[in-house]
């Protein structure tokens, strides 16, 4: 049985990668790369909640965080496409035309 | 140290050296390689944690429907060459607030309350598993999961409509 903190540990180590990768990459499929590794982390807790209260409501919920995920990359890479055609860059520095 | 422990330290130390790299290599070619051995570590997490399901659905979604898109997109992008590295004021920046919420994080695990286990279906592991997440889906939460496929629909829709050629 392994310890509910250590998987937490895990989990947040996980987290904080994704989160740096995410603020200091430019390279838009990367930050993408990144949210991914964020949303494993918050399934992992899921899981590892659920192990340890021996519910299965974690897992189930995990399911609809994958599903989630899915179609969040799904439109992601779509507006990164969008953005390369109209763009010719995918780099976030170089895309500021919200910024006033 | 039972067994099963020690492949958790295992997968786990593998797992977070993987996403080191994702975020550390320039290609993004390596990153999503090295984000399919991360997501291939949690998929063996997730089997150690009697979720043999979510198991597959990882390998099965990650490692292979959204692996498959990423590389995708990296081939139809060019790769940029000779980038400037990111400014050294702004990496300390976001260490610092990652940092910050690491250490937020880890002192609320410390003083959190201890918990108590709560009445709700009992984990089964191997094929028994599969059978009682299926019936849980199917059956008390059967509204989410049609609202989740609508979801999905959406997002194909949207995905379609957003990558399209403009005429």
């Amino acid at each position: 049985m392994i310890p509910t903190s250590h998987l937490l540990v895990f989990s947040l180590a996980l987290f904080i990668i994704g989160m740096i990768g995410v603020l200091t990459r430019r390279n838009a499929i990367i930050i993408l790369m990144g949210i991914e590794l964020m949303l494993n982390s918050a399934n992992i807790n899921f899981i590892a909640f659920s192990s340890q209260l021996s519910d299965l409501a974690g897992q189930i919920f995990s399911v609809f965080t994958i599903v989630v995920a899915a179609g969040e990359v799904a439109v992601g890479l779509a507006i990164i496409i969008a953005l390369y055609r109209n763009k010719d860059t995918i780099n976030v520095d170089e895309i500021n035309i919200m910024k006033g | 140290m039972a067994p099963g422990a020690v492949v958790f330290y295992l997968l786990a130390s593998l797992c977070v050296v993987s996403a080191v790299m994702v975020i550390t290599r320039r290609s993004p070619v390596h990153a999503a390689l090295f984000l399919v051995l991360a997501f291939f570590c949690v998929a063996g997490i997730y089997i150690l944690l009697s979720a043999e399901f979510l198991a597959a659905v990882q390998v099965l979604v990650y490692a292979g429907g959204i692996m498959v898109l990423f590389l995708f997109v990296i081939m139809l992008v060019p790769l940029e060459t000779a980038r400037t590295p990111p400014p050294v004021r702004h990496v300390a920046v976001s260490l610092l607030l990652a940092l910050l919420l690491a250490a937020s994080l880890v002192s609320y695990f410390w003083n959190a309350p201890q918990i108590t286990p709560a009445e709700g279906v009992p984990l089964a592991s191997g094929l028994g598993n599969i059978e009682t997440v299926g019936m849980e889906l199917y059956q008390r939460y059967i509204l989410p999961f049609e609202v989740a496929s609508v979801l999905l629909l959406v997002a194909m829709i949207g995905a379609v409509v957003l990558a399209r050629k403009q005429t």
